[in-house]
């Protein structure tokens, strides 16, 4: 028995509980001194964390792109997160013009409807035409094929659009109607965030209902169960990814707008740090499940507001904002070693390992 | 791969859409406009018109190749369509620019852009002309085509060879100048050398080049020399009497390029300049790094993103080992790089033990968050008394030997090269050791590897701490060579760098990692206008490279068989029958 105990345990397996448990005391030894020094009010942590919902919801859409591609093509869409800036970065000269008019303040909710039509529009042409172009001659080729192909095709879009529109930051222009907060008791909310917390709600709603309820989303669940067998009941492979790719490039650039609304500047290389938060969060939830994407997010973006002052502030470590994209990294690395198929992620993760 | 016969017409009118799609991409991008001054043949055309041009020509060229089975005159009106549809794109182009201002939204929609497009000339004229260019380029690439066989590839390589020389001509005028530059200290008794350098120096500057690019007569001169010496050796020796060369003569043959190559290598920077003695710094630097990631992704197949994270180890150990401004340790350099180097090293142990379980995709975004995250902490407040936070570390060590201080750049050069040849010959032994046997077995197939006995923990994590070793080294040097390290130096676009040199070279093959560096860190360099586009270029070749030649310019042989085993004719997409293309999560 005993010498089956230690068989099983590696040296390994010891060093990266170790780094786990180690990290997992500064978190907790980190929170308990930031909340007895008392230096924030429940307010400002109430503040922090409605940020991170709006945040949450935004990273909810882009994580939707991983995971749905994950779940037909079994790989990383590396080239997503350029797919995610493509939408915004081109609809800030068409919503630069409109405020330029004066349409925007007049006619506020037509005008960003349009901007958001025009952003999505723009990342699915990107998001098909990269399916198009750089992964569809690639499905049989070994797996690293391809993901050296995304990443190429990432850079290669990022420059493009910087080449194209220039390497400056663009302002992104807010409607009157948008700027301002309301006070909820003690906690002051951003009309901006209020709309990118329900604009996120409701694209999920409808990407969830299009993933469960429709055919072309049945078609899409059953290539990701078995391709061939798809194939073969009558289902069009090509059409179904393209649609997948599709549907991801929507979500991305909607996405892209409510992520205009919280940060309103945008440039060629805004894409890559939500792109790898978003990734993180379909990964936490599940690769390849819907509704695991929208917790996982949701998860990473509070995590990452409150996280750093409340992990790291009671440490002594000055300006703990600067990591909080460190505190991103390090959850993904953790999921990953602990918990790979993620929380809600067993059926697919496991069905294909 | 079967082809359906298609109509020529549509196919060069799709062909023709592509070829003109990429040729105003080029022009929007702002590649064509940079360009505009760099003339490949003086006052006739500039390396922007190539870059505009050549899309058109390649893809007409394309499209009859497709449709080969045709009569001729049928094929030279496909040619004629492809380059009126693309040079046609070009046109509207041009039109939409001057009734709308595109600059609002296209930074590179200039008035020069296009005044290079329309050749110079105003108005619909100019427009007429671009198109009339266009059908010519379609007209030029089905006579090509329609040439034979030999004079074919004679014809395109004596046009590659002008306009490589045309385009280099900034290179070989600042390399003539700088030996007169040495000529002109020459002792007395080699005055016959100085007037000879001085002859050809004059030669190359009046009658083979103008101010920018080639003299026309001089392009055509050298056209006409290059295709005939071409054509005439492909007449004289055909390929079966390369291979009855006696097996001594080949080995004395062989011996002779090697030591011929090896000498030349070493009298480079003196050949070249001090100019160039920089860019080769900065060669080393990345064959160093490239070497080190050739192990991991080439033999060991772990697609490592955060690559940068331990050359970022190794140069700010360095910096904090030595630095008298941070004034811990005050070592010196060689004192130092072994603590380096062993942090480099323990560093990949420590990533490389938890992402072992890890496979493909989830690896290479766990490595791209390490190398983060080592940055983010260079860059913090909360290290900053170690680590110097944005400021970096400044007046790091230079390598002595005796009294010898390493510190211009032709002397840099040396330590590079001594790296280079540690460090190659290193992973050249490693390549066909049981070791590197084990890490190509588990790149191919990890599954199978296990069960075969290798011990899949130890093969990986020698895999990470041997690139992470090579790495370091190339940090140490890198942090020796500026006297200073900087967290913005250690961005994630330095493992792309790496990455895509490795890719186009040739995963797994040691020489094609110094033929990736040559092509993508020097080009860069030389072509001063090109260095804005470098990414773009990178990621358009890892795509194009991926799609049509994965195995890079200089292949490793079972690479290459590895990919190409992959190439079986399937209707239905059918993952599962495909060697190494398992759907596996990380479980």
């Amino acid at each position: 028995m005993r010498r089956n105990w230690r068989q099983r345990i590696t040296i390994t397996d010891l060093v990266v509980w170790g780094i786990g448990i180690a990290i997992g005391a500064v978190v907790v030894i980190g929170t308990i001194a930031t909340l007895r020094s008392g230096k924030y009010a429940p307010s400002t942590w109430l503040d922090l964390a409605i940020k991170g919902l709006a945040l949450g919801g935004v990273y909810a859409l882009i994580a939707m792109g991983y995971t749905l591609v994950y779940g037909v093509l079994r790989m990383i869409n590396f080239a997503h997160s350029e797919v995610f800036m493509s939408g915004p970065f081109t609809a800030v000269f068409f919503a630069n013009y409109l405020a330029r008019t004066g349409f925007l303040d007049q006619q506020p909710a037509l005008s960003m409807l349009m901007i958001l039509l025009l952003s999505m529009a723009v990342s699915m042409s990107i998001a098909l035409l990269l399916e198009r172009v750089a992964y569809r001659p690639l499905r049989t080729a070994p797996r690293l094929v391809p993901l050296i192909t995304a990443i190429g095709a990432s850079f290669f879009l990022q420059y493009t659009f910087r080449g194209l529109y220039g390497s400056g930051f663009q302002a992104y222009p807010i409607p009157e109607v948008l700027k301002g907060s309301i006070q909820i008791g003690a906690i002051r909310v951003f009309y901006t965030q209020i709309a990118a917390i329900l604009g996120a709600v409701a694209m999920m709603i409808i990407l969830y209902s299009i993933v469960q309820r429709t055919k072309m989303g049945k078609a899409m669940r059953t290539i990701s169960e078995d391709k061939e067998v798809a194939a073969m009941m009558g289902i069009d492979v090509d059409r179904t990814i393209a649609f997948t790719f599709a549907l991801g490039g929507l979500s991305a650039g909607a996405a892209g707008i409510l992520y205009s609304l919280l940060f309103p500047v945008v440039n060629f290389y805004m894409g890559f740090i939500p792109g790898l938060k978003a990734f993180t969060a379909a990964v936490l939830g599940g690769i390849g499940n819907v509704a695991g994407a929208f917790l996982g997010a949701i998860i990473i973006g509070l995590l990452e507001s409150v996280g750093p002052n409340l992990f790291l502030d009671g440490l002594g470590i000055p300006t703990p904002s600067q990591l909080k994209d460190g505190i991103a990294f390090t959850i993904l690395v953790f999921i990953l070693i602990f918990r790979p198929t993620g929380l809600l992620g067993e059926r697919v993760a496991q069905a294909k390992a | 791969m079967h082809t359906k016969p298609v109509s020529p017409w549509k196919q060069a009118l799709l062909l023709g859409l592509l070829g003109g799609a990429i040729a105003v991409l080029l022009s929007l991008v702002g590649m064509v406009a940079a360009f505009g001054e760099r003339y490949i043949v003086s006052g006739w055309f500039t390396m922007g018109q190539v870059l505009f041009l050549a899309p058109i020509l390649f893809l007409s060229y394309t499209s009859v190749r497709r449709v080969t089975p045709q009569p001729s005159w049928i094929l030279l009106l496909c040619g004629l369509l492809s380059g009126l549809v693309g040079s046609a794109l070009l046109a509207a182009l041009v039109i939409i620019g001057q009734v709308v201002n595109l600059r609002t939204m296209f930074v590179n929609a200039s008035p020069e852009l296009f005044d290079l497009l329309t050749f110079g000339v105003e108005g619909a004229a100019g427009i007429l002309i671009l198109l009339l260019v266009g059908m010519a380029m379609g007209v030029f690439a089905v006579g090509l085509f329609l040439l034979p066989m030999r004079l074919r590839s004679a014809v395109t390589l004596a046009l590659m060879w002008t306009f490589l020389i045309g385009l280099l001509r900034d290179l070989i005028i600042t390399i003539v100048a700088q030996w007169e530059i040495k000529a002109a200290a020459f002792p007395e008794w080699l005055g016959w050398a100085k007037t000879a350098i001085d002859a050809i120096a004059n030669f190359f500057d009046e009658r083979i080049f103008a101010a920018s690019g080639l003299n026309p007569l001089s392009a055509v001169v050298i056209f006409l020399l290059i295709a005939t010496i071409i054509y005439m050796r492909a007449s004289r020796k055909p390929d079966s009497e390369k291979r009855q060369l006696s097996s001594p003569k080949q080995k004395r043959r062989r011996i002779l390029t090697f030591s011929g190559v090896g000498i030349l290598v070493l009298i480079l920077p003196f050949v070249l300049g001090i100019y160039f003695a920089e860019i080769l710094d900065n060669v080393g630097l990345f064959i160093l790094m490239g070497l080190g990631l050739n192990i991991v992704v080439g033999f060991a197949g772990l697609l490592d993103l955060g690559y940068v994270a331990f050359y970022a180890i190794g140069a700010y150990t360095m910096g904090v080992l030595t630095s008298p401004e941070l004034g811990f340790f005050n070592l010196t350099f060689w004192q130092a790089l072994p603590f380096a180097l062993l942090f480099s090293v323990l560093a990949g142990v420590i990533l490389g033990l938890p992402v072992l379980k890890m496979r493909g995709d989830y690896l290479a975004i766990v490595t791209l968050g390490f190398g983060e995250i080592v940055r983010l902490l260079a860059l913090s407040d909360w290290l900053s008394p170690w680590l110097g936070g944005t400021q970096g570390i400044q007046l790091i060590a230079q390598p002595t030997i005796g009294n010898f201080v390493f510190n211009t750049q032709a002397e840099l050069y040396y330590l590079f090269l001594i790296g280079i040849a540690i460090v190659a010959f290193v992973s050249w032994r490693l390549k066909d050791s049981r070791l590197g046997r084990s890490w190509m077995a588990l790149r191919e197939d990890e599954d199978v590897a296990v069960a075969m006995g290798i011990d899949h923990v130890n093969t990986k994590l020698l895999a990470f701490a041997t690139g992470a070793l090579f790495s370091g080294l190339a940090g140490t040097i890198f942090a020796a060579k500026l006297q200073s390290v900087y967290p913005h130096s250690m961005n994630f676009l330095v493992s792309i760098n790496v990455l895509s040199l490795i890719i186009i070279g040739g995963m797994g093959s040691i020489p094609g990692v110094f033929v990736g560096a040559l092509v993508l860190i020097a080009a860069p360099e030389i072509l001063r206008e090109f260095a804005e586009f470098r990414f773009l270029a990178f990621g358009a070749l890892m795509v194009a490279m991926m799609l049509l030649r994965p195995e890079g310019l200089w292949p490793e042989k079972r690479r290459k068989l590895e990919l190409h085993e992959a190439e079986t004719p399937s209707d239905i997409i059918d993952e599962e029958s495909v060697p190494g293309l398992e759907p596996d999560a990380a479980s």
